[in-house]
This record gives structure tokens, sequence and C-alpha cells, in this order.
């Protein structure tokens, strides 16, 4: 019943999208005020039936109805409640669904919420979301339906991939797709805004809000997704260069692009087509990304839903929008006068360079990830790793910090060469102090990257900082406290990726319990291995008991842990974070006669590398917030007034 | 030039919707083909893996005409599967030896009573240890050796029925 009612609402939401487009395109083709009235209405309709699909699937999930397939296929009774219901995303069906009702909603929230944008592009905006949503609705219901019976129903589930089995699911898929789904409404403003010849300041400061919260969403996501895959795959690293994760770095890099260069469009009315376009490719980043991931074409850890034929349909779907939006703009940006002139020196063009090395990196990263592809189209097969991407993308995102440092001491319109040179000696002293300091102290031991890192985060750190110097904190407006925040998270970040891979010591041993290790001034004593029992999981246990250069001891417990469905064994690692750093230590297998394989790293100042990523996003809120508030406050007090 | 330049994203657009487009289009080639096709094979010498039958090296292999290195196993099923077409190989004319992998004796007897016995050399290899020096990854395979002693041709999984014609013409090349 419950699925029935799920697919029937899917339907239906299906169908409203459809009238919504109609309504838009004929409303507004044919100047009808009466129909374009509906819009709004059936925009919020259509995301709450959305809403209503989904939940109908979660409830699916948590009630273990093993007579739909998609639960009997991922889940099992067996399972802890919340792994049931964070496993309504955890496969290629449900996760479609999930991206869907986060489309509606965002269409639905463009409709309720947005009041600055020229009626004309506003309409036009929801019937381009509304076309986006029909092919992902269609995609659902014809290839992929999540709510299939199965007859007769089997006993019990196949049980979720126990990788997936942790806390780390419940939290980011949902945020990913957020911002990910949510840079459809940033398309959809361009496509409006195209087809309405309406692209100005007013239409910029209308978008940059959607665009904030998609990407602080978006880079929440990513982190969180980083920080899984660094304590639950036991690998000890934090990225990987998988094809999965460049296709979240890409939308991401094309909508911090967008993010500055809308900010230049609603300040100083310039850079309109270069923002459009932006505006459309970062979207299309998270289209090709999904398209590459599902449809099997290149391998990747999330390769679920190896399937051609849904990999054809995604392909079709890539070609009518992505291709429909670039001939749109190639037809239409013409029309699009250019906006204001600016000198040399000025903020604009600061904003410009962070725009240029971001799409560099953007187009370096997508090379590398559709080189496998390029070359197998000739009949080579090779495979493209952390080298190639470490080595061309490191360099440039340093020359991107280094602007960023720049960026914010500059002045709109015109400044003087020499008069930013000034505000940046401080951090200039700062960079030159703590080249000295590693090249002294750790010099010649570790690689250039690294050490370029750490000293270009040191003098970002406190470049970032000075647009607060001498001014009075409490009236600095919250939005210039947003990028400060943001910057400084950023050589946050820089700061531990640089420490993590120029400091990090990795010992390998194998040990017999009673053996003491030490490794990087930790002493690490291997009391015991027992069996121990989860939910759904048996596992071996090291008791281990930690100290640092002599210090109180601290227990810990790696695990191999074995699930039963389906039959699979995972490591846990133990994590102990200091202030300084974070103790790794997975177990491995028995290597023979009661001799243990560990692998222990100690990673110095790693946890800034996620720490980092939480203050940009925190960056960004606080910009959403301090932009966005006087036209709440306004808009609450139009709402109290007539009453 | 402004004007070249906003087709530039659609152009590069539709050429990647092309590469995506041939690459679902051809089927997924999981196969691993050996480096060593068209070179001379490396050096082993092999235990007999069969009562009745000798050992193999890569010496005998250079014996001035084409022969085929079938490499199976006993535990194999596919290997069973493709006895009849080897059979028919052999019966055609072309001799045929033989690779065990991970085996046995007396299981590689009783597999060869039940299912047939195409080969006039079986060598052991207890570890594996030729098969990775082929280049060979998994079992059936079939290389087909010239009289040099080169590998001409890898044949990858079973031979069915009707791959046998396309096997004894590229035999009759490699005379």
């Amino acid at each position: 019943m419950i699925a029935e009612l799920g697919l029937a609402a899917l339907w239906l939401a299906a169908a409203l999208a459809l009238l919504q487009l109609a309504l838009a395109a004929i409303g507004l083709a044919g100047d009808k005020p009466d129909l374009l009235a509906g819009v709004r209405p059936v925009a919020v309709g259509q995301g709450l039936l959305a809403v209503v699909a989904f939940a109908a699937l979660v409830a699916l999930f948590l009630r273990s109805d093993m007579s739909v397939l998609l639960v009997a296929t991922n889940s099992h009774s067996a399972k802890p409640w919340l792994y049931k219901f964070a496993g309504t995303w955890g496969n290629h069906e449900g996760s479609m669904l999930l991206w869907v009702m986060v489309m509606g909603l965002a269409g639905a929230a463009v409709a309720l919420f947005e009041r600055a944008l020229r009626h004309d592009t506003h309409m036009a905006t929801l019937g381009g979301q509304a076309a986006i949503s029909l092919g992902f609705y269609a995609f659902l219901l014809f290839s992929s339906n999540p709510f299939a019976r199965i007859t007769p129903p089997p006993q019990d589930g196949q049980g979720l991939n126990p990788l997936l089995q942790d806390p780390g699911l419940a939290f980011h898929p949902p945020t990913l797709y957020l911002g990910y789904v949510g840079l459809s409404v940033a398309f959809s403003f361009a496509i409006g805004a195209l087809l309405t010849r309406n692209v100005d300041a007013t239409f910029a400061r209308a978008m940059r809000p959607w665009v904030l919260a998609a990407w602080v969403l978006l880079t929440l996501g990513i982190t969180a997704g980083s920080y899984w895959a660094y304590y639950e795959l036991g690998w000890g690293g934090w990225w990987f260069w998988d094809p999965v994760e460049n296709a979240s770095l890409m939308p991401w890099l094309a909508a911090t692009a967008l993010l500055h260069s809308v900010t230049v469009l609603a300040t100083r009315d310039a850079l309109r087509t270069w923002t459009v376009m932006l505006a459309v490719v970062a979207f299309s980043m998270s289209m090709v990304g999904t398209f590459l991931v599902r449809s099997g074409i290149l391998t990747s850890v999330h390769a679920f839903a190896v399937d051609p034929e849904r990999g054809t349909f995604i392909l079709a779907l890539l070609a009518l929008y992505i291709g429909g939006a670039l001939a749109l703009f190639g037809w239409r940006v013409g029309a699009v006068r250019e906006g204001a002139r600016f000198e040399l020196v000025s903020r604009e063009t600061m904003l410009v360079v962070n725009n240029l090395l971001l799409t560099v990196i953007l187009g370096l990263v997508l090379i590398g990830t559709l080189y496998p592809l390029m070359t197998e189209a000739f009949g080579h097969k090779v495979s493209v790793g952390p080298p190639y991407f470490d080595r061309i993308a490191g360099p440039i995102a340093l020359a991107l910090m280094i602007a960023m440092a720049a960026g914010p001491l500059t002045r709109w319109r015109r400044d003087r060469a020499r008069a930013v040179g000034r505000r940046l000696i401080v951090p200039a002293m700062v960079a030159l102090i703590a080249f000295a300091a590693f090249a002294i102290g750790v010099g010649g031991s570790i690689g250039a990257l690294p050490f370029a890192g750490l000293v270009v985060a040191s003098a970002v750190a406190v470049a970032s900082l000075a647009p607060l110097w001498k001014r009075n904190l409490l009236r600095t407006p919250l939005f210039t406290w947003g990028m400060v925040v943001a910057h400084l998270g950023c050589a946050v970040s820089l700061g531990g990726m640089a420490a993590d891979s120029a400091f990090t010591v990795e010992k390998l041993v194998a040990a017999r319990p009673g053996e003491r290790i030490r490794t990087a001034g930790w002493t690490l004593h291997f009391d015991r291995i027992l069996p121990v029992a989860g939910d759904n999981w048996t596992a071996l246990q090291a008791d281990m008991q930690v100290s640092r250069n002599g210090g109180a001891p601290v227990a810990i417990h790696p695990q191999s842990r074995f699930f039963s469905t389906p039959p699979t064994t995972t490591t846990e690692a133990a994590l102990l974070t200091r202030w300084n750093g974070q103790l790794y230590v997975v177990l491995g297998q028995e290597a023979d006669a009661g001799r243990w394989q560990m692998r222990i790293w100690w990673k110095p100042f790693v946890t800034l590398i996620w720490m980092g990523g939480v203050m940009i996003a925190l960056g960004g809120a606080l910009a959403l917030v301090g932009r966005e508030r006087r036209g709440w406050r306004a808009k609450w007090r139009a709402r109290r007034l007539p009453a | 030039m402004k004007r070249l330049l906003i087709w530039v994203p659609l152009a590069l657009f539709l050429g990647a919707i092309i590469l995506f487009a041939g690459r679902l289009a051809t089927p997924d080639d999981h196969l691993i083909r050996s480096k060593l096709v068209g070179q001379t094979l490396p050096a082993f010498a092999l235990p007999p893996a069969a009562s009745d039958r000798p050992g193999l090296s890569s010496k005998v292999l250079a014996t001035g005409q084409p022969r085929l290195l079938n490499i199976f196993a006993s535990w194999c099923v596919p290997c069973a599967a493709e006895a009849p077409q080897l059979m028919a190989l052999r019966r055609a004319g072309v001799p045929i030896d033989a690779i065990a992998i991970r085996d046995a004796r007396p299981d590689v007897d009783a597999f060869l009573k039940r299912w047939g016995n195409p080969y006039a050399r079986i060598g052991l290899d207890a570890r594996s240890g030729v098969q990775i020096a082929l280049g060979s990854s998994g079992v059936p395979e079939t290389f087909v050796i010239d009289g040099r002693g080169r590998i001409v041709h890898q044949h990858i999984g079973d031979i069915r029925a009707d791959d046998v014609p396309g096997l004894l013409n590229i035999v009759e090349q490699a005379r």
C-alpha cells in the first residue's frame, strides 16, 4: 500500500512538473498572466509530492517491507534502525529519489521565497527547473522505479554494504545532494535570464543566496565524505582522486568560481556572460559526474547500478539539458550587453584571476577524469591517479591561495599596485619567517609541494585576517566576517593537507599480543585480541594501551569486523585525536602463528583539513545570513504591518 | 572572435557526448591480454602433471611447427566444457600441449579419463608461477605458439565450437 502510494505521488509529481513547464512556457510565450499565476502553486505542489514519495520509501525501509524489490536487495531486518533509515539512499534508485526530491524542494523554495527577481525571469526559471525535474522523474519512473514489488517476497533482505553501515551515511549523501542538486537552481536562473534577456546586477543579487546556500551544503557534504572515507576505509588517506570524488569536486570548483563572479556582477555589474556560463557549468558538472559514476563507464568506489540502459538514459538527459543550455547560451548571450569595465588593478581583476585559476583546475581535473576514456577510444588502457592530480592541480591551487590572500585587500573599481603591496607586507613577512623556520626545522626531509603548502598556508592565514585590521569588529558586516572565516578556513585546510603529507609517520608491524610497538613518539602496548559482537556483526578486536612520550596511557580498540549479510569484512580503524594530530591504527589479518598485522599512522595536524572545510562552509553561511538578513527583516515587518 | 568563443563550450560538450556514447556502445572489455603476444615464450620447465604424459618445457614448444598451449585445471568447469573442442582441434591435426594450474596428478588423471586427453605433454604448474610469467590471468586460456616458440595469439576463456575454425586458421597462418 505504501509502495503504491509512493509511486502514485511520484507520477503525480511528474505530471505537475509537466504542468509547471507548460504553464510557464505558454504563459510567457502568449503573455497570459492567468496561466503564469498557476506556476508557483504548482511548483510547491510538485515539491510536496516529491517529499511524499521519498517519505514513502523511507517508511518502506524502516518497516523492512521485503515485498519491495529495492528493500529486499538493499536492506535486512536485523539492521539497526539508523541504517535502515539511511539505507534508503544507500542504493541507486533511492539516491535518485533523494535527487528528485531535492530538486523538487529547491523548485518549491524558489517559488515561495524568491522575491527580488523580475517576474518573467522568475517564471522562466521555474519553467526551467520543471523541465530538468521532468527528465529525472522520467528516469526514475521508466528505468529505476524504487517502488517495484517482488513476488514472492523473500524471507529477509540481502543487507546493506557494511562499508555504508556508518553514521556517515545519514549525513554525507543528503548534504552532498542538497548542494549538488541545489546548483540546479543556479542553472535554471541562467536559463531564465537568457530566455528573458535579463542579466544584470539585480539578477545577480537574486541568484547569489541560492548559489551560496548550495555551495555551503556542497562544501559540508564533501568535507563529511572525505572524513568518512578517511576513517571507514582504513587506508589512512583523505582524498583519493577517485572519479566520484572528482565528480563532487568539479561542481564545487565551478560553484566557488560562480560565487565570486556573481559577487562581481552583483556589486559592479561586470562579468555578465561569464557568470551565466558558470551557472550553467556548475550544475552541468553535477550531471556529468552523476552520469560518469552511474553508467559504469568509469570504475569507482561508488560504482553502484552499473547498467548501460540507465547510462544511456542519463546520457540522453545530459545531451538534452546541457546541450540545450549551451546552445541557448550561444544563441542568446550575444544579446547580453557588455557589463561595466574595470581597471587592471582592482578587486574585479583579482576575482577574475580567482575565476581563471579555478577554471583551470576544473579543466585539469576534468581532463584527468576523462583521460582514461579518451585513450581507451584509441585502444590504450590507462588509469590516471594521484600523481597526476597532485602535481598538476597542487601548484595551481597554491597560486589560487596567493590570489585569495591579495584579493580582499584590493579595492573595487581601481586601486594602486603599490598600495596593495603595502597591505601585503605583513603576510609577506610571515611567509618569509615561515619559509626560514620550516627550511631550518624540517627542510630537505619533505617534498617541495608540502613545503610550499606550509609556507603559503601560514601567510594566507594572516592575510585572510587582514580585512579585519583596524576595524570595529562589532560593526564589521556579517558578510565580511563570512569571507574572512571562509578564507581562513582555506588556509587551515591547506595547512592540514600539507602537514599530513609532510610529517605523517607510517609503520607496518606484525605483532604478538603482549608486545610493545614504538613509533613517532608513541608507545603502543598490544594487550590482547578478543572477539566482540555488535548488532549485526562480530569482530576481532585488539585491545591496546597507547601513550605519547611517557604520558598517561589511553585504551584504543581497532577492529576487523565481519558482517554476515552480505558476508563482508571491514576494518574499523581506531582513531585517537590529539590537538596536534591523530593516531590511526588499523588491525589487519593474522600473519602467522599468533602475530597480527597492524598499520599505524601518526598524522600531525590532519584534522585541520576537515576543520578548515567546516570553517569554509560556516563562512559561506555567515555571508548568506549577512546578505539576506536585511531582506528577511523587511519582509517580516511588511507581513506584520497590515495586521 | 567573441562570437566563435561562445560556441566553444557547446562544441567541447558535444565531443564529450560522442565519447560517452561510444564508450557506452562498446561492451565492457574486462579481458586482460597477455603482454607477451608476439614475443618469445618465457623459459620454463615443468614436471609431468599426468601419469601417462611427459612434463613440459619451453624448449620443446619450439619444434618447427605451430601448436596450441592450453592452460587448464582439473577443478575448472569451463575447462571440461571446452574439452570436445580441443579434441576436435587435435583430430584436425593440431598438436596440443598443456599446463595444469594448481593441480594434483590423481585429479588430472581423473579429469583426462572423464573428458578425454588431446594433449601431447602436460606440465604441472603447482603455484601458478609459469601462468603468471605467460601473462595468463585465468583458466582456461589457450595460446597459439609458432614453430620458433613465439606466442602468436591468446584465446581467453573456453573455446566454443564456433571458435574452432578461427583457431585453425591462426595455426595455419603460423606455419
